[in-house]
């Protein structure tokens, strides 16, 4: 076995960080970008508009950036609002940003705006006919979405879904650099204090590649499942 | 630069963070950025182009282990790379008596070291994708004529593959400017660190990040722009007419 100098359980929990950071910020960006897309198709410019200039300034700007923005300028945020509450009502509240919630918040915000364009190409590329079908049955909008437009929707997402799901995952790395101990934060830190390099960075790397391969496999069966009543394309 | 600062001054005056000193700062960033970016970018490009040849050909040992390395570079983090360069050659014992300290302990060998072989395991996959699409009909007439498969790939297969990746490249070379804020945590003073400096100093997020944000989309809407006038002369044959 391995020596991992004391490091090795700080190792294992920075790993589950990861993980739960990961999966939490795919929910989020899911939804954000769901609600995006559908704000974009929508008839009003009222909302096709902020929808547009969300994820054209999320996706023209790098990540650490928007990260470092939103984590350092929530709690002075928070700040201003909570005390200008003080000053108007007396009401003396005090929140701390929990550094967990604003990376999984920030994470998921800068991935709904690449959902919503996986989304919205999606969207489009639905079968025109089935959704007058639905329509010609009197179903309401909530369940034309939920029973014709989004399992239809999501046999054209799935690639985007895929590629976009393993950028998320890489980018959870930059946490470490805002201060979340996940599995990049712990190796960097041991190999700071034992210079030994390889020995921390390659079982973290490791940890990377299986998580994906493991993703490769859950999205080969949700392909399949979305791809049910379709001919399969080699 | 200087002048150009220094006839700022009045129009700042009143401005506590956007002094002619921080605004040099960040000029500073961005060049580092830009010089960062560029040359792992044009370095990254030379090792694709045969990389991508290699992938594509019938040899399955060198097909297979090229591949292993693009899945190794894309599957896993550039941040962990970038460790990997920086302290991995930093930490190797004897290292900081040798004669090659030097070239080392300044980070940005390191960072190019990682950001190049990142950006060539990419660009390798997007050629590969561009040779692999190659219609038969074109290869098949290239050995009609004779050609030896060099000469096919110089005339037929790159020439019209390397278009087509074109779209494709034009998001990697983004990705790549996006990628390079990481820099700033080896202590490159690149845009995203002199902004991060800038915050510290002032404790002002808010500023010091919109204004450094600003500046990514300034560059990412150029290169945007370079590459869409790239296309537009390069692919005016594949254009639905």
């Amino acid at each position: 076995m391995i020596d991992f100098q004391g490091y090795g359980p700080r190792l294992l929990e920075g790993a589950l960080l990861t993980l739960e950071l990961a999966v939490l910020s795919l929910l989020v960006s899911v939804v954000l970008g769901l609600a995006t897309a559908s704000a974009r198709l929508s008839r009003h410019a009222v909302l096709r508009l902020p929808a547009v200039l969300y994820t054209v300034i999320i996706r023209g700007v790098p990540d650490l950036v928007l990260m470092m923005m939103l984590f350092y300028g929530a709690q002075i945020g928070i700040n201003q609002i909570t005390d200008m509450i003080y000053d108007r009502w007396g009401l003396d509240i005090f929140i701390n940003v929990d550094p967990f919630v604003a990376g999984v918040i920030t994470i998921g915000l800068i991935f709904g705006a690449y959902m919503a364009e996986t989304f919205r190409g999606a969207f489009l590329a639905v079968d025109q006919g089935q959704v007058e079908a639905a329509e010609s049955f009197g179903m309401s909008s909530w369940l034309l979405f939920r029973r014709i437009r989004f399992p239809l929707m999501m046999r054209h997402a799935l690639p985007g879904l895929g590629n976009n799901w393993m950028v998320l995952l890489k980018t959870t790395a930059l946490v470490s650099i805002i201060g979340l101990s996940d599995m990049v934060r712990v190796a960097a830190e041991a190999t700071r204090a034992t210079h030994q390099t390889f020995l921390f960075m390659i079982p973290v790397a490791l940890g990377y590649l299986v998580i994906t391969s493991l993703s490769e496999i859950v999205m080969q069966w949700l392909r399949k499942r979305y791809n049910a009543g379709f001919e399969e394309t080699p | 630069m200087q002048e150009l600062l220094q006839s700022l001054a009045p129009w700042l005056s009143d401005n506590a963070i956007f002094t002619p000193s921080t605004l040099a700062q960040y000029w500073g960033g961005f060049v580092n950025t830009v010089q960062l970016v560029f040359i792992s970018l044009v370095i990254g490009l030379f090792l694709a182009v045969p990389l991508a040849i290699g992938r594509a050909s019938p040899s399955r040992l060198l097909s297979k282990s090229i591949w292993v390395y693009t899945w190794i570079f894309r599957g896993t983090p550039l941040l962990i790379q970038l460790y990997i360069a920086y302290y991995g050659l930093a930490f190797i014992p004897g290292i900081q008596e040798s004669v090659v300290w030097p070239l080392i302990r300044d980070p940005l060998y390191p960072a190019l070291l990682a950001f190049t072989l990142n950006t060539a395991a990419y660009t390798t996959e997007i050629f590969y994708g561009a040779i692999k699409a190659t219609p038969r009909g074109e290869l098949e007439a290239a050995r009609a004529y004779g050609m030896s498969p060099l000469l096919a790939y110089r005339r037929i297969i790159l020439p019209s593959a390397l278009r087509r990746a074109l779209p494709a490249y034009g998001n990697e070379v983004i990705f790549m400017l996006h990628a390079s804020a990481i820099a700033s945590v080896v202590t490159i003073a690149d845009l995203t660190g002199v902004a991060y400096n800038i915050y510290s100093r002032y404790y002002a997020p808010f500023s010091a990040f919109i204004f450094v944000a600003l500046c990514y989309m300034v560059l990412s809407f150029a290169i945007q722009g370079v590459f869409r006038l790239l296309e537009k002369r390069m692919l005016a044959h594949l254009k639905p007419r």
